[in-house]
């Protein structure tokens, strides 16, 4: 089972990222459990949204303790002294920053993907939403699902809004990232 | 076929394919997107039915047990302080032996003020005379919120469906919704053969003497008693349809000769399946999920525990003063029984605490070690207390 932790901050659709990850899953019949860190939501405050994936069907229900991945939506959360715990170890991070992964390893000590999500939304989206990017630079780093479940996903989501632009966004994305860095890592999860 | 739905965004849609006449719909967290998704669904055209937004959740029980009463299909859902505000109207309902489906999203109840779930809020109104279910999972919860109609009906008496607020109605998960023909095949219209008629003139509600209060109490009581083989039926009749139990009215998992066993109600039941496939208890266990609590099952508790030495009883709330409110009624029902298994009892999970999967086997092995006592909340802390306060 491939557990995923996303961090980010009220207003940044961290429920919505966690959701469309489990109903792209679904859409590649894996099983999954998708759920926000439950509490009073407010925009701005930090909050954490949880992923299961996996191929058999899931009973538990206990917190995600051990992710295997972070998807940091934004980077001011970098500086929370305990962003990556319980990160299991060889785990990967990926973040929306415009800094490169040298400097975030110079400034926090974290070994990252970096991403210009909230740049590529703009571009895309005219707004400044970086879960659709994230995703699909986090499933072009880990090959977990193919690309066409992350679109119906959005396609289903955002029906009435704006289906194209985001799918768009999402292909723009993964051609960010190295293609399959993290599939060893996501392979070993068994998802 | 299996989709990835929000729990609340599936007890919507199953609402809404049982094809209700009223709904009533006051928000309070966690049960809000149940009332949201229907709103949603009635605007978008999928659902016809009178969406009635109320003022208060003592309205949206008042409203539902009119629409009911007088021959519709009512449906409403609440959580902690609004099922306490509704629990005048909630012994009306039942008194009446009016038919109606309610969720409630399990939440704590304050004080301690608290937004997260246990099962404080439900077992608050366990002496009203709902039927009350509670799911393990938002599949169950799905298939139950169909049954509870079809056991409403045929019993005349009302049906709680609980599901535990965020674990279930803010997780989305793998369920297959049933489809239109099916839920219609399963649930023939609501004809409610007391219903208020301005043609055919009667009255509900009127003053009752001691000359025939007790009279109308047993009857409320027995009717419940009735109820479990309908609670079974309905659900041995879905899984026909379906190839899908919701529980029946104790489910039980595991080695059969085990020893000991461990009950629980909700969705605690899930993650201690999980255990018993990835870290079992050292001794042999089997799990036992308690499905239907009002009408208690009790045959169906002696025949899941037969062979059982040590039983322990985890529960979502507690009776202050006294302890755990399953544990009692557990054994009470094993009480001056030949044979009968060795009761603990722990609450656990309150106010929202993670409920980790290695608890099964540390309360297994608490029990083997002798050290629960008779009640306990299994995950307390006691040394962040005040000594005074342990």
């Amino acid at each position: 089972m491939l557990e995923i932790r996303i961090h980010g901050r009220g207003g940044q659709g961290n429920v919505v990222a966690a959701y469309l990850l489990a109903d792209a899953a679904s859409r590649a019949r894996r099983h999954c459990q998708a759920f926000p860190a439950f509490g009073a939501e407010r925009r701005g405050a930090p909050v954490t949204a949880f992923v299961r994936i996996a191929r058999r069907p899931i009973l538990r229900r206990d917190a995600v303790k051990t992710p295997g991945f972070l998807i940091v939506q934004d980077a001011t959360l970098l500086h929370e002294p305990d962003l990556a715990a319980g990160l299991l170890p060889g785990g990967g991070i990926l973040v929306n920053t415009t800094l490169d992964a040298g400097e975030i390893r110079r400034r926090h000590g974290l070994e990252v993907v970096a991403l210009p999500a909230s740049a590529l939304a703009e571009r895309h989206l005219g707004r400044r939403l970086p879960n659709v990017a994230l995703l699909g630079a986090f499933l072009a780093l880990t090959r977990l699902l193919p690309t066409r479940a992350l679109s119906e996903a959005i396609a289903a989501r955002f029906a009435t809004k704006n289906p194209e632009q985001n799918i768009a966004l999402a292909t723009a994305a993964a051609a960010c990232v190295a293609a399959g860095a993290w599939k060893e890592k996501a392979d070993a999860a068994g998802a | 076929m299996p989709q990835a739905l929000e729990g609340s965004a599936a007890v919507a849609r199953a609402v809404a394919l049982c094809r209700p006449g009223v709904i009533a719909a006051y928000p309070i967290t966690p049960q809000t997107h149940i009332v949201e998704n229907i709103s949603r669904l009635v605007a978008d055209g999928e659902l016809d039915t009178e969406l009635v937004s109320v003022e208060s959740e003592f309205s949206a029980a008042s409203v539902v047990l009119g629409a009911a009463a007088a021959g519709s299909r009512a449906y409403t859902a609440s959580s902690s302080q609004g099922i306490l505000l509704m629990m005048e109207v909630l012994y009306n309902i039942a008194g009446l032996r009016v038919p109606l489906v309610m969720t409630c999203a399990n939440r704590a109840v304050g004080a301690p003020i608290s937004i997260w779930n246990d099962q404080q809020d439900s077992m608050a109104a366990r002496d009203a005379g709902w039927v009350q279910l509670y799911c393990v999972d938002n599949q169950q919860a799905v298939d139950t919120t169909v049954q509870a109609f079809r056991i409403a009906e045929q019993t005349e008496l009302p049906v709680m469906v609980c599901i535990d607020g965020f674990t279930l109605t803010h997780t989305m998960e793998m369920l297959a919704l049933p489809t239109q023909a099916q839920v219609d095949r399963y649930l023939p219209p609501f004809r409610f053969a007391r219903a208020l008629d301005p043609a055919s003139p009667r009255s509900l509600g009127m003053l009752v003497t001691p000359e025939w209060f007790s009279e109308l109490r047993h009857a409320h009581h027995a009717a419940l008693g009735r109820a479990a083989e309908v609670v079974e039926r309905a659900d041995r009749d879905w899984h026909k349809l379906t190839r899908r139990s919701a529980g029946g009215l104790i489910e039980s998992f595991g080695d059969p000769d085990a020893p000991y066993a461990v009950l629980t109600i909700g969705s605690v039941g899930g993650t201690f399946a999980a255990a018993l496939a990835e870290c079992p208890p050292a001794s042999p266990t089997r799990l036992l999920r308690l499905r239907c609590y009002r009408p208690f099952p009790l045959a169906a508790l002696h025949e899941a525990c037969r062979g059982v030495r040590e039983l322990i009883v985890v529960e979502r709330a507690l009776s202050p003063g006294q302890g755990g409110i399953i544990g009692t009624e557990v054994r009470a029902a094993f009480a001056g029984m030949r044979g009968a298994p060795r009761v603990h009892n722990v609450a656990l999970g309150l106010g929202g605490r993670d409920v980790p999967m290695e608890t099964l086997g540390r309360l297994v092995a608490a029990a083997r070690a002798r050290r629960l006592p008779p009640f306990s909340i299994f995950d307390l802390q006691p040394e962040r207390l005040p000594a005074e306060e342990r």
